[in-house]
């Protein structure tokens, strides 16, 4: 449950934008996870309602933009979409791939008044 | 009002993990992060390992643990130094802590750090500590199918030990599917049968670390020892 540090690595960098805009509270913060991070949905949502106590962000609320895996083959440059298991270019077979996203862990914006 | 923050989440350990990988840089050290469930056999294979490269490279050991020292008295007792670090908690390791941690170290005395992370599958894929490789051990009886259940970490990893390959013919474990779902997730990692007690497939391993080893330093300019 790795889900605490993320959460209090979003609650800290929120703050931090929101005191450099004075802001006297933060009313949503929006995140973007990749699909391959292992992060559960519902121990983000706790391990959020945890982290915003005492802070700027206390009301806010969490929206989540989850991203598909997708991957770039070496060997044809197709890019594919691909599930957790499959990184296989769908186009020549090839395991030789990039990921192009996927393992995304972002703060996107806040919204402040 | 909506403001831009565009930041990683996880941006504080990654700029500290940065930081430690300079300083290992600067002072030569290589680093391996070791990632594996509670028993797989992390502390044994860092024995094992200590065993056969200790005549060519002067190894310390970071141990880290929800509590106790009873890893790091093990690896001490085999004249290594070891730091042991108690996350009072945490699943994993993260870089501030090992920054902490090497403090009481001398890294101009060391060539090879290896990092025992918290035993955990899922928590420590994702926080970079600074190292130059991450190793994940999966011993045989968790079963073949652990692969299925927690990708990210056969994603990140370097390379691969399958350790206590000698309880085999006990376990209902199938080899050739184990290999063929890390080859998928992963297609570019060895994976080195193992047995760190037995001694059984040790060399394969250290003889791999060790060329990466070399490689790093030919990479970073400082030739070959």
């Amino acid at each position: 449950m790795h889900e605490m540090a993320i959460c209090d690595g979003i609650v800290r960098a929120s703050v931090e934008t929101a005191q450099q805009a004075g802001a006297a509270r933060i009313n949503s913060i929006d995140v973007t996870i990749g699909e391959l991070t292992e992060v559960v949905e519902d121990a983000l949502r706790f391990a959020f309602d945890v982290a915003r106590q005492g802070t700027l962000a206390e009301e806010a609320t969490l929206n989540v933009t989850f991203l598909p895996a997708r991957s770039r083959c070496h060997e044809c440059s197709e890019t594919f979409g691909h599930g957790r298991f499959d990184a296989q270019c769908p186009t020549c077979g090839s395991y030789l791939v990039e990921p192009v996203s996927g393992r995304e862990m972002r703060i996107d914006a806040i919204d402040i008044d | 009002m909506r403001i831009d923050v565009a930041k990683g989440i996880l941006e504080k350990n990654d700029a500290l993990a940065e930081g430690n990988r300079a300083l290992f840089a600067a002072h030569g050290v290589f680093v391996v992060d070791l990632m594996a469930s509670p028993g797989a056999g992390k502390t044994s294979t860092i024995l094992a390992t200590i065993d056969a490269l200790r005549d060519r490279y002067r190894i310390a050991v970071i141990e880290g643990d929800i509590a106790s020292s009873v890893d790091a008295e093990k690896i001490a007792a085999h004249g290594v130094p070891a730091v042991q670090i108690n996350t009072g908690g945490a699943c994993h390791l993260e870089s501030d802590m090992i920054r902490r941690a090497v403090e009481t170290l001398d890294l101009d005395e060391i060539d090879l750090l290896i990092i025992e992370n918290v035993g955990n599958l899922v928590c420590p894929t994702d926080f970079d500590l600074g190292e130059n490789a991450k190793i994940m051990i999966l011993s045989v009886p968790e079963g073949h199918d652990k692969p299925y259940k927690y990708p990210g970490i056969f994603q990140v990893a370097e390379a691969v030990i399958l350790n206590k390959h000698d309880t085999m013919s006990v376990f209902d474990f199938d080899e050739a599917e184990f290999r063929s779902v890390v080859a998928s997730l992963n297609h570019d990692a060895p994976v080195f049968a193992m047995s760190a007690t037995k001694g059984e497939g040790v060399e394969a391993w250290t003889t791999w670390l060790a060329a990466r080893i070399e490689a790093s330093r030919a990479a970073a300019g400082e030739g070959v020892s």
